[in-house]
């Protein structure tokens, strides 16, 4: 080929195509994930919920907690496109203020619940003598009642971690950890359960003879394959969070009573339920398609992860 | 080929023993051992391919995965390169990795699913190669090339892939490092014969290019008697038989080895027909539980009595040939050839 000036690429042979560096991964996934349209609109709700939860109080400026007793309960109006409650608290505002402490709540208690388990289950999965006593730390967890759990942690915290932190943080860490290291145990086991059979698996052999150390091979060969069921763990998680956090604050356990959650505004309006049942429908609605739409996400980031399943 | 003089060694397997414990009962208390490989020794010199043939289950796969210290060995040493890896730890077993790599049976388990082709050939440059990202992929091309695939399939996936094309795969990979000894755990098994051929022929090449010494564990004989220059028979855990390709392939001495090779069929059909066969009855007896004496007493056709009270050592009765039999205890090399 010395010789030739001026050679053609050989037909079918586009150099710039033959050179194509190897792409980012996260390119791959984000096209596959284009292609799930129910995880496109669940990350549309999910989006506009946060912004709106974020951004809302500046552009939505009554106060949550402006009690303004002569417009109390009252329908859907412009002045008031939620309505208001029993004291004249504008509901559009509530549910902002609400929303952003519920998602926060979920978030990180999903995030906490996730990394526990995650963690947890590797360990027990990758590590033969921690397998047994750690498994039956997860069984002991498990057989724990979770409500009067719960209870009896914010009875005993509550006021301790209100004096340190103040009011509202305070309750917040408590929830957040409440329901963090009570709902991680579901994840261990699913994780551990496929950390053992992965292990055995040749390429873990291979990564071996290529002298991968253990660190490296928990996070370049065992986490990438438990990322499913990690990844519907985590939309569970978020879903299961949310709603535990509305039971606590349902059952007046959770953040003081003037300070508006999702699950609280429920609370409020279940007395009202006859008269006003839009109250209800408010923050039932604005959980359950937060809910829906983690799922959805969840779903599709699942298959836009798995490598089989993708581009089909 | 076989040339025992002037090479060097470049693996020393001394007795090496890998045994794998069985825990029974309700305390689950050690009860046994299955003695996959149990005493082995044998040499490979620089450049060569030592063929390691024998029945399913006789221990092929976990004495070439041994070798490399996959398992932590029961008993024995295996010299690589002069150093004994058998006592190393992790850390300094991890260092001379590069010198040894493995090519694996089933190429769609051996290669991790959520990775491209260029993250798994890319894989060992990162654990031991400090080069710049450009390097890298200088590197990882220049692999694709050796291997026979297409530069743009690095972007893709080892599910997208056919068997052959995912054997070059692991190929590619086991080479990054530019390894002198590369164990070949029957990387042909799992393909069709077509596709067998190609990827003998390349790892072929690739020895005469760059001067590899294999491993080739197999149990296609017709396959080891086209790559090895030597070829050690494994059964139940020892090694029979160590001999050069041609001595084996023409004059098999121990009974194993003759009914071994009394099994391959013949391409003519005329001494198809007439080609005798050496049956076997029963079954390999258990590895936990092996017999007392020869191992393959209970199975031989030349079974004599001191075969069942005691084992067989290990020796030398030609040049360059071993064999682990009673009937050659005496060094009588031209009497069993009419057999």
């Amino acid at each position: 080929m010395t010789d030739q000036t001026a050679p053609d690429p050989a037909p079918g042979l586009d150099p710039a195509e033959e050179y194509r560096p190897p792409r980012n991964q996260w390119l791959d996934v984000w096209d596959q994930f284009k292609t799930h349209k129910g995880a496109l609109i669940g990350l549309g709700f999910f989006v506009f919920i946060i912004l709106g939860v974020t951004l809302g109080p500046f552009l939505w400026t009554i106060d949550a907690t402006y009690i303004d007793i002569r417009a109390r309960n009252q329908g859907p109006s412009l002045a008031h496109p939620f309505g208001t409650d029993q004291l004249g608290r504008d509901t559009l505002a509530r549910m902002i203020a609400g929303g952003q402490t519920s998602i926060a709540v979920g978030l990180t208690a999903m995030a906490l619940a996730l990394f526990l388990g995650t963690l947890i289950g590797v360990v027990a999965g990758f590590s033969k003598k921690l397998d047994g006593p750690l498994m039956r730390f997860t069984d002991l967890f498990l057989a724990l009642p979770l409500l009067p759990l719960l209870l009896v942690i914010i009875m005993l915290f509550r006021d301790r971690l209100r004096a340190a932190f103040g009011p509202e943080e305070g309750i917040f860490i408590l929830i957040v950890v409440v329901i963090g290291i009570t709902s991680w145990m579901n994840t261990a086991r699913i994780v551990r359960g496929d950390v053992l059979a992965l292990k055995e698996r040749e390429f873990v052999l291979a990564a071996r003879s290529i002298g991968t150390p253990a660190r490296r091979m928990v996070t370049r060969h065992i986490l990438p394959n438990v990322l499913s069921p990690i990844m519907v763990s985590a939309t569970l998680g978020i879903a299961n969070a949310i709603i535990t956090e509305s039971a606590l604050s349902f059952l007046g356990l959770g953040f003081p009573s003037d300070f508006p959650t999702w699950g609280r505004l429920l609370f409020d309006a279940t007395d009202w339920l006859q008269q006003y049942p839009e109250r209800v429908l408010w923050p039932g609605l604005a959980i359950s398609l937060t809910v829906l739409s983690v799922n959805y996400i969840g779903d599709g980031l699942r298959d836009a992860l798995d490598p089989r399943i993708r581009g089909r | 080929m076989f040339d025992a003089g002037g090479k060097k060694k470049l693996v020393e397997v001394t007795n090496l023993k890998m045994h794998f414990p069985i825990f029974g009962g309700i305390m689950r208390r050690h009860v046994g051992d299955v003695k996959a490989v149990d005493g082995v020794s044998f040499d490979i010199y620089e450049g060569e391919t030592l063929g390691l043939v024998g029945e399913s289950g006789c221990g092929k796969s976990t004495c070439g995965r041994a070798i490399l210290r996959l398992y932590e060995l029961t008993d024995g040493s295996v010299r690589i390169d002069g150093t004994d890896i058998a006592s190393w730890s992790p850390e300094e077993l991890r260092q001379v990795r590069p010198t040894m790599q493995m090519v694996f049976q089933d190429p769609q388990a051996s290669l991790n699913p959520r990775m491209t082709v260029a993250a798994i050939i890319g894989e060992p440059l990162d654990e031991h190669a400090k080069s710049s990202k450009a390097e890298r992929l200088d590197r990882i091309y220049e692999l694709m090339d050796a291997v026979g695939l297409n530069r743009d399939f690095a972007n893709r996936y080892p599910h997208e892939f056919s068997g052959g094309q995912r054997q070059r795969i692991g190929i590619a990979r086991a080479l990054a490092l530019n390894p002198k000894f590369i164990v070949c755990d029957e990387p042909i098994a799992a393909l069709d014969v077509s596709i067998q051929a190609q990827v003998v022929n390349l790892l072929e090449d690739l020895q005469d290019k760059l001067g590899l010494t294999y491993l080739f564990i197999s149990h296609d004989l017709s396959m080891v008697r086209h790559i090895a220059d030597r070829v050690a028979v494994m059964y139940l855990g020892k090694v029979v038989e160590l001999a050069s390709r041609d001595q084996l392939y023409n004059d098999p001495k121990h009974p194993y080895t003759q009914a071994l090779l009394s099994a391959v069929p013949e391409p003519d059909p005329a001494i198809e027909d007439t080609g005798e066969r050496i049956i076997l009855t029963g079954d390999v007896p258990s590895p936990a539980n092996p017999p007392k004496g020869c191992n393959f007493c209970t199975r031989c056709p030349k079974v004599m009595d001191i075969c069942r009270r005691e084992d067989p050592v290990f020796k030398t009765v030609e040049k360059g040939r071993q064999v682990a039999c009673h009937l050659y205890e005496a060094y009588q090399p031209a009497e069993e050839t009419a057999a």
